[in-house]
């Protein structure tokens, strides 16, 4: 299983694509400080903005990185104002971990898509407080109305050779909801990353892409 | 290009002919210098801390280049005694001091608002609200600065200083040197002079008022009548979410305050708001003219903004949405391989009191820990402890007590309470934990690296030298991966009745990211499922099981398993296993 829905089976890569040119889309990423948000972020908003939209991000750097939960939000239309999104404003949320997709949710719009990894990362407090970790994480998404695809990330990216890459992989996937051409995606991953890892995340990206 | 805020500020620094910047790294100010380092012509430094850095830089511009300091919110409490007394002397050249508040408190210690600093000092105060803001008010501050012989505040938030938007760039305007004038009266603040400038900076005040009135920073937007907003910062950018239709008064200097067009505005609407992060500062200001104003409720000075936040200040309803409660928290952590964590497990294991610092060892607080006692501000630990150990003294309380702080807040604000706790016959015992870089803010280098901001070689500080010579006789030094030397030199640390220092020194694993490892491993057989490897907290021992019926017959034991791609290969949970459960070698 690489791709499932939890409401209507498999997608068509062509549907459900949103539209920026008359209202700003919010996508927003969230994960564990260490995951490489940063970096799969970054090259969302070069590839937007090689693709002409107008694009803000907003992330957090110092303690949130240390392994805590930690979110990005990118924005981009012909003109965007606030540099956060709003409750109930995302009309994507990709997890790069199944508890911080659970944890954002309230941040999704009620037609919003979820697009997250099969990641699971135990937070410290499992191991010293009366928690579990939430079974059936995709279930529960789908209680709340959200529109689920599952990505099995880090089987892609270990597939391309290397585990760091699963962030760039559900770049991949997220791109065949987005209307930004391949070549644009491509520049953006050539600016952003270094030489020799380079080719590793094109792969990664290709496959989240084909899925 | 797609800048932050940070970086946008660099690249205006740098069109404004900036020739020295300086900076002690915090969040959400640290990128500023970091950028300025990658340009040429800028000598851009690391200072100890962020008073030195604003003096450094005003002695630039006093000798005649334009010159920035950058810092945190609260570095400018430490740097507040020079900045309210440059404003009387005002400088030759530009000289712009960043503040980047942290609403929301990402990564700091309090929410403070400084805005306040400008009215107290009596400085002009910029606001950029994107990154194309950030780099053009760069460029007007030091024209500002210059035309009114003043230090000017760019004040920033998380969200301006992190939030990334597009930039134009421009040409770099060359700014010649200018020249020194000895002038005593204007530089040398004793009294008498001081008097005098006084009456010059009340003065300027009432000219930059005028300004303010005048300048385009400060813009009318008419839109709808029917609502007026008031706004500056990121606020604006919410509140223009919220209220797409209405009428703005766009603040990009908000201090002074342009009364004459704040009262034009409220003229023209027939509701005024005014939306901002945290305190009252536009609204106490607004109401202070005998304008009708309509703020934010009380609860709103928590926190940061959005524009749903925004539209709820404005009369909409709370966003229906609620957050799903019941998942377990994802506090940051310690980082596998952490030399902090070995230091921390022990301080714990001797039940001693801790005066904790700030660095990334105050997340030392949390579970399963929870070794520190106090965290308030940069160098705080040593006169904590100092004081602690004072009163432990006095209520015969035999707790020992401990100051922890890290190699660059030491060298930032731990060398004078060291002279003190000498100086005043204490025996507290001082932690420096030594991981050879400011972790936190991502790993830059300071005096005791023996690197600058650009990697060059420098002088390295000599941090046992130090100690020595500030009077402590007994300075050890400990590998905090050797569990068992580390125990020994604390415990005897911790039983003299003098002051001592002790330095664990080993480099924080985001250093030798890369380096061969070589996973310890769980020997199941042997391990009992006594959990003593878990108190460490290492996010490598993160995916547990549960063992049922366990060899010494409990019901429910925890059992580690070690995460091989996280694993650093420290070895501190094998050396803490009793069992011999952890299997390990050095890389």
């Amino acid at each position: 299983m690489s791709a499932t829905t939890t409401k209507a089976g498999p997608r068509p890569r062509a549907q459900a694509r949103v539209d920026a040119a008359s209202a700003p889309v919010n996508v927003m990423l969230v994960g564990v400080g260490g995951q490489g948000i940063i970096l799969a972020s970054e090259v969302l908003c070069h590839a937007l903005m090689a693709s002409g939209w107008q694009v803000k991000k907003s992330e957090v750097h110092g303690m949130a990185q240390r392994g805590g939960s930690v979110r990005t939000d990118v924005r981009f239309g012909r003109e965007i104002c606030a540099p956060l999104i709003s409750v109930g404003g995302a009309h994507i949320l990709v997890a790069l971990e199944q508890l911080e997709a659970l944890r954002y949710l309230h941040f999704l719009r009620p037609d919003g898509l979820v697009l997250m990894s099969t990641e699971r990362i135990m937070p410290v407090t499992i191991l010293t407080g009366p928690y579990p970790y939430p079974e059936d994480v995709p279930g529960r998404l789908g209680e709340r109305g959200a529109q689920v695809i599952v990505v099995d990330a880090p089987a892609l990216a270990a597939a391309a050779g290397n585990p760091r890459t699963a962030g760039v992989a559900l770049m991949g996937a997220l791109s065949c909801h987005l209307d930004v051409k391949t070549a644009a995606w491509r520049k953006a991953i050539t600016a952003l990353v270094p030489e020799r890892f380079r080719e590793v995340n094109v792969d990664a990206f290709r496959r989240g892409r084909r899925k | 290009m797609l800048l932050s805020g940070n970086e946008a500020i660099a690249r205006g620094a740098y069109e404004a002919g900036v020739k020295v910047a300086a900076s002690y790294p915090g969040t959400p100010a640290t990128e500023i210098l970091e950028s300025l380092a990658t340009y040429e012509g800028i000598h851009a430094q690391w200072s100890p801390n962020e008073k030195v850095a604003l003096d450094v830089a005003f002695g630039a511009a006093l000798g005649g280049v334009r010159a920035l300091a950058s810092m945190k919110h609260v570095g400018l409490n430490v740097a507040a005694d020079s900045l309210f007394t440059i404003a009387y002397t005002g400088m030759t050249a530009g000289l712009v001091v960043v503040s980047a508040d942290d609403p929301g408190m990402h990564s700091s210690q309090n929410e403070q608002d400084n805005r306040h600093y400008a009215r107290a000092a009596k400085v002009p105060m910029l606001e950029p609200a994107d990154s194309q803001e950030a780099r053009d008010f760069v460029i007007e501050a030091f024209r500002i600065s210059e035309e009114f012989d003043t230090p000017v505040l760019l004040r920033t938030t998380t969200r301006i200083a992190h939030g990334k938007s597009l930039v134009r760039p421009g040409k770099v305007a060359p700014a010649a040197p200018r020249h020194f004038e000895r002038d005593t009266r204007k530089y040398v603040m004793i009294p008498g002079h001081a008097r005098l400038r006084h009456v010059v900076v009340e003065e300027r005040l009432e000219r930059l008022r005028q300004f303010a009135n005048r300048t385009p920073l400060n813009r009318i937007e008419m839109g709808d009548p029917a609502l007026g907003i008031v706004a500056a910062g990121a606020a604006y950018q919410y509140a223009r979410e919220a209220r797409p239709t209405a009428s703005f008064l766009k603040l990009g200097m908000s201090y002074p305050l342009p009364d004459e067009l704040i009262r034009e505005f409220a003229s023209r609407v027939k509701r005024l708001f005014v939306i901002e992060e945290l305190d009252p500062f536009l609204e106490e200001g607004i109401a202070a003219l005998g304008i009708e104003v309509h703020g934010k409720p009380h609860a709103m000075r928590l926190g940061e903004l959005d524009a749903a936040s925004a539209a709820v200040a404005l009369g909409d309803k709370p966003p229906r949405a609620e957050p799903i409660t019941d998942l377990p928290a994802r506090p940051p952590v310690l980082c596998p391989g952490c030399p902090h964590s070995g230091v921390f497990y022990v301080l714990r294991k001797l039940k001693a009191v801790v005066a904790g610092d700030i660095g990334c060892y105050t997340l030392s607080v949390l579970p399963p820990l929870e070794a520190m006692d106090t965290c308030v501000c940069m160098g705080a630990a040593i006169g904590h402890a100092a004081g602690l150990e004072r009163a432990f003294d006095i209520a015969g309380d035999k707790r020992p007590v401990v100051g922890a702080i890290g190699d660059s807040t030491f060298v930032h604000a731990g060398i004078a309470p060291l002279i003190d706790l000498v100086y005043n016959k204490g025996c507290a015992t001082v932690v420096i934990l030594d991981n050879r870089t400011t972790a936190m803010t991502g790993r830059q280098d300071h005096p005791a690296t023996g690197r600058t901001a650009r990697g060059e070689q420098t002088h390295q500080l000599e941090l046992e030298a130090l100690c020595r010579a500030c009077g402590v006789d007994d300075v050890a030094v400990v590998d905090p991966y050797d569990l068992n030397a580390l125990e020994t030199t604390l415990k005897r640390a911790l039983a003299a009745r003098r002051p001592s220092v002790v330095i664990a020194r080993h480099e924080c694993v985001l250093l030798t990211r890369g380096a061969p490892k070589a996973p310890a491993h769980v020997i199941e057989e042997a391990c009992v499922g006594c959990g003593m490897c878990l108190g460490l907290g290492c996010p490598a021992l993160g995916a547990v099981r549960r063992l049922r019926g366990s060899a010494r017959g409990a019901k429910d034991r925890l059992k580690p398993v070690v995460t091989p791609e996280l694993c650093a290969s420290c070895g501190l949970c094998a050396q803490i296993c009793r069992h011999e459960a952890i299997q390990w070698e050095p890389a």
